[in-house]
């Protein structure tokens, strides 16, 4: 009876209403993406400054984000406001989302951009020395654009993941596309709503793996 | 005129000094060649005048511009940011390991620097670096990445970017020591060619005939301090000293063993 219930129900009822859901999880994807990516390069600047108390705190912080579960997160700035530091009324649950993606993600980024800055020769510091670049031409003429193309294949892995993550936003009730998926199954009693929602993450991420490939093939003219 | 003028230069990395008190100077249109073994300090003296490393005493005088003002506390104080920017144009150094690029073509290699820090207009930069790549029969490889080159074809291109800045001055930290011997002649005929234009030179080399060749004087430096200082033939020919006529033999036995 329910298979039957699966294979009747209405797609164009459906689809909808699961689009909606996306449109949140693409806007969660873009504004963490959009926060987690510079600042993760001032983290991974942090942390490798000559300042002994700075490294800590930074290390502490990555040391935090990574070793924790991002749901965990997430429920943490939603809560802590008015649980823990007694505010009148908890964030905006749609923001509280985007500034924990954004703190998780950047503590990523910013070891993926060490690796990156540290994989560049000294040489090629020294030679901008010579030559009289100024710091600043340095890092976005010789320093960025080699360190663009050492982390891209890292930086596509979390991206990837990012796309699954934005499901976990549910956690607090923000109706991206999982949790109204979910919903949707529940009245209606079919797993198919999960299973276009599914359908959804992975056509996604099938477009940013090609965006990543060709972002690749575009920087391999050298080394 | 000398255009450089190195006075009890000293440098430390921690306890460890690797320069002794070193004071030499080069002249105008002068070409100096610089052996010892390895570890006796001459890529840490060339960085040095080269700002690449802070000297811990002594002065460095380029162009007439005094790099060094003063000490404090036995340590050098060091002239204000745009003298030591002015010293910096008037200097070029190349690499052993040649330090191209690797994401810029050829040309830009070359013109990159011309163009944001001389500030020289784009189409002005690809004339002037068209022209040296031609002299150093590169003119087709211009948009070429480094990658694409030889090693030999590779420091020429490094070569090439450094004149691109008109420095008064070049110095050479072992420029053939990363390339195959076959490699080797290439970069000592542009070197050679340089020389018969009078441009002035400091020359780290283990080419000992080469050294002789090309040099007007030649410093033997061992453990941090220089040992001789000569005319070549007279550093190569007839030496008083014990320690250069070691080095020299050491040095002629290795080759000789290389060349078997
Ligand atoms: N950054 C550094 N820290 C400590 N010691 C160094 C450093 N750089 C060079 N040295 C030491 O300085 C000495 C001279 O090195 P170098 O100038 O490279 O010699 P050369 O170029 O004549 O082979 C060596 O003993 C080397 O180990
Ligand atoms: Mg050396």
């Amino acid at each position: 009876m329910y298979l039957k219930g699966a294979i009747n129900l209405d797609l164009t009822k459906l689809l909808p209403i699961l689009a909606e859901g996306f449109l949140v999880s693409i806007k969660i994807f873009g504004l963490t993406l959009l926060f987690s990516i510079p600042l993760g390069f001032v983290v991974s600047a942090l942390k490798m400054c000559k300042i002994p108390p700075i490294r800590w705190i930074i290390n502490a912080y990555i040391l935090i984000m990574r070793g924790t579960p991002l749901i965990l997160q997430i429920m943490f700035i939603y809560f802590a406001p008015t649980m823990l530091f007694k505010a009148d009324a908890p964030p905006d649950r749609f923001w509280a989302v985007i500034v924990a993606f954004s703190i998780n993600y950047a503590a990523y980024f910013a070891e993926i951009f060490r690796g990156g800055i540290q994989a560049v020769p000294k040489g090629q510091f020294e030679a901008a020395q010579i030559l009289g670049f100024s710091k600043m031409q340095t890092f976005f003429k010789i320093t960025l654009p080699q360190v663009i193309k050492t982390v891209l294949p890292s930086i596509g892995n979390e991206v990837i993941t990012l796309v699954k993550d934005t499901s976990l936003a549910q956690v607090i009730a923000v109706s991206e596309l999982f949790a109204l998926a979910k919903k949707q199954a529940s009245t209606q009693f079919s797993v198919m709503p999960l299973f276009v929602a599914g359908v959804f993450y992975f056509v996604f991420n099938w477009l940013v793996t090609v965006l990543f490939d060709l972002g690749e093939k575009k920087l391999s003219y050298y080394k | 005129m000398a255009m450089l003028e190195v006075r009890n230069l000293r440098k430390c990395y921690g306890d460890l000094e690797v320069i002794s008190d070193i004071s030499f100077d080069v002249n105008e249109g002068e070409v100096l060649s610089v052996i010892g073994p390895s570890g006796s300090g001459k890529s840490t003296m060339l960085r040095c005048i080269n700002q690449l490393e802070r000297i811990t005493s002594g002065t460095v005088c380029v162009c007439g511009e005094n790099m060094i003002t003063g000490e404090k506390n036995g340590e050098a104080v060091y002239a204000s940011a745009d003298v030591l920017k002015k010293i910096r144009r008037n200097v070029g150094l190349v690499f052993q390991n040649f330090n191209l690029f690797p994401h810029f073509s050829v040309l830009r290699n070359i013109t990159e620097a011309p163009v944001s820090v001389l500030k020289i207009p784009r189409e002005k930069a690809e004339e002037k670096a068209m022209e040296l790549l031609g002299k150093m029969g590169l003119a087709d490889k211009a948009k070429s990445y480094p990658c694409e080159l030889s090693g030999g074809q590779q420091q020429r291109v490094s070569i090439a970017r450094a004149l691109a800045l008109s420095p008064q001055m070049l110095f050479f930290d072992e420029p053939t020591s990363a390339l195959d011997p076959e490699l080797t002649g290439e970069i000592l005929a542009v070197i050679k060619e340089l020389a018969a234009e009078k441009m002035t030179m400091v020359i780290v080399t283990h080419e000992m005939a080469f050294a002789r060749d090309v040099s007007d004087r030649v410093i033997f430096m061992d453990g941090g301090v220089i040992v001789e200082e000569g005319a070549p033939s007279e550093l190569f020919g007839n030496t008083k000293n014990e320690r250069t006529k070691q080095f020299l033999k050491r040095y002629s036995e290795n080759t000789f063993k290389e060349d078997k």
